[in-house]
């Protein structure tokens, strides 16, 4: 199948450090992908150079014609001196109707926030604003950078299901970046660890038994990803092991 | 005719002012670039002195200034320095080399403080052109690159992956700031076109609850400020210029006090 995105050799460098270097990567329609890695691994300028926000030092990165690309970024830092509501925020670029506005905030998982002030949201109304406002774009691509950042376990496991869920609907492909290790893991039909390059890549469970990936996170993730496998239907209280030493 | 009374062309041209200001000025406020207002404005005093040194026309001049000094900071920014440093660095320098450049040409020397301060009651019939000109020039401008610029102020990334070059929408508003300076100095001079700017759309910021409203806002405010400024002016007979900028504080406080008042929103 034709890619909707790929990148090839691809290398780029802030600030003259080298962040990146030969990344290749296909992402196929309609796949979840998760990249996970340690801080400074990439992750988020992985995600960047797909968006094309961050110069390539060599390689390229190749879009499906007329790619739609929906993006929820890792943070967004409101400044309090601009006053917008969550409608008038998801009309940006392309306006759009009340209905249309609510048909997604429901599908985020965000019903009746419309004619809140953005600012005056939580963290995890918040995410789901911004879900919305990626899935107006009727996206072929969803790229989530971190976008369970502040939610608690079971939040952001529901974050998640819901992205399956979306996918499902939408059938759009999803690549996403997560330090929640076993959660996101288990949501994903590929996993790539990233430290620099992508140290190993395959199937959650093939991932997690990679050397890379257990000499970057350790070895206790194995039994938990497992645990989730078996349990996440059910919302009896997390049996996750947090002692997975190494993560973030 | 009307526009014989040196007052009525005083009010419309301060009106154009205020109408011009009022959009860019909430991008101003919200991308925190008062001070890099400052900076383009005080570049257009050594606009002047080039325009009068080589008996050039002064507007194009001017805002050929402003835009080398926006392009000027643009270059140097984050090369290890403090944005507010680097400003401070720019602005001063340009005002001062400014100055200095014109006192040489010493038959103009009088026209320095109409430059400063601005010379509203002296606008004429032309000046009211290049300055309606301009302004409808940049409410158009903001107009057209509106919400790509919201998008883009509000997260570069996000415009980004919605196919808006952040960096290309960042000229226009450099553009508009030029063409803003170009157009004020006569109505309110060097020194205080920022205070334009960015006075009105904070007084404007607690009452309203999307950005559209706050462009209107600020625009009623810059408006207001404009012709009760001319009126203070005249009775007082007190300098035009300051008078509006002290109005539009008056209204801005006004603003501020009143938002607090309805509560957070």
């Amino acid at each position: 199948m034709t890619p909707v995105i790929s990148a090839r050799d691809l290398s780029v460098h802030l600030d003259g450090r080298r962040v990146l270097h030969d990344v290749n990567v296909e992402i196929a329609p309609g796949e979840i992908v998760t990249i996970v890695g340690p801080n400074g691994s990439g992750k988020s300028t992985f995600l960047r150079a797909l968006i094309g926000a961050v110069p390539l030092t060599s390689g390229r990165v190749d879009r499906a014609p007329d790619l739609r690309i929906g993006y929820v970024p890792q943070k967004l830092a409101l400044d309090a001196t601009l006053p917008i509501t969550v409608q008038r925020f998801l009309s940006l670029p392309h306006r759009i109707g009340k209905v249309e506005a609510a048909e997604a905030l429901a599908r985020a998982g965000a019903p009746d926030l419309a004619t809140r002030q953005l600012m005056d949201l939580s963290g995890g109304q918040f995410q789901r604003v911004l879900l919305a406002r990626a899935l107006l774009e009727k996206p072929q691509l969803l790229l989530l950078d971190e976008a369970t950042q502040g939610l608690d376990q079971p939040g952001s496991a529901a974050f998640y299901q819901r992205i399956e869920q979306v996918r499902q609907e939408m059938g759009c492909a999803v690549v996403m970046v997560s330090h929640d290790l076993h959660v996101v893991m288990a949501a994903s039909d590929r996993v790539l660890c990233l430290n620099g390059h992508i140290c190993c890549q395959g199937t959650p469970e093939v991932v997690a038994d990679a050397p890379e990936y257990r000499a970057l996170f350790g070895t206790g993730t194995r039994g938990a990803l497992a645990l989730y496998r078996h349990k996440h239907s059910h919302s009896h209280d997390h049996p996750h092991d947090h002692s997975h030493a190494g993560t973030e | 005719m009307m526009l014989d009374d040196f007052m009525i062309r005083a009010a419309l041209a301060g009106l154009g002012v205020a109408i011009a200001a009022a959009p860019l000025g909430c991008f101003v406020v919200w991308r925190r670039m008062a001070y890099f207002g400052e900076a383009t404005a005080h570049a257009a005093v050594l606009g002047v002195a080039l325009a009068l040194a080589l008996s050039l026309p002064i507007l194009p001049a001017v805002i050929l200034a402003a835009l080398t000094m926006a392009w000027a900071v643009t270059l140097l920014r984050g090369r290890g320095y403090g944005m507010d440093t680097l400003l401070g660095v720019m602005a001063h320098t340009a005002l001062a080399a400014g100055l200095v450049a014109v006192s040489l040409l010493s038959d103009v020397r009088l026209d320095l403080m109409g430059f400063l301060f601005g010379d509203i009651l002296a606008v004429s019939k032309q000046d009211l052109g290049v300055i309606w000109g301009g302004a409808a020039a940049v409410v158009a401008l903001m107009a057209w690159r509106w919400s790509p610029l919201l998008l883009a102020t509000l997260n570069p990334d996000l415009a980004r992956a919605a196919g808006i070059d952040p960096r290309r929408e960042e000229l226009w508003l450099t553009l508009s700031l030029a063409l803003v300076v170009a157009v004020a100095i006569k109505v309110v001079g060097v020194l205080l076109i920022a205070a334009l700017l960015v006075i009105p759309a904070a007084g404007a910021r607690g009452l309203v609850r999307t950005p559209e409203a706050m462009a209107m806002g600020a625009g009623a405010i810059g408006g207001l400020a404009a012709l009760s400024g001319l009126w203070a002016a005249y009775l007082f007979d007190t300098p035009a210029g300051p008078s509006i900028v002290c109005a539009a504080s008056a209204l801005c406080l006004a603003g501020m006090l009143a938002g607090a008042l309805r509560g957070p929103r």
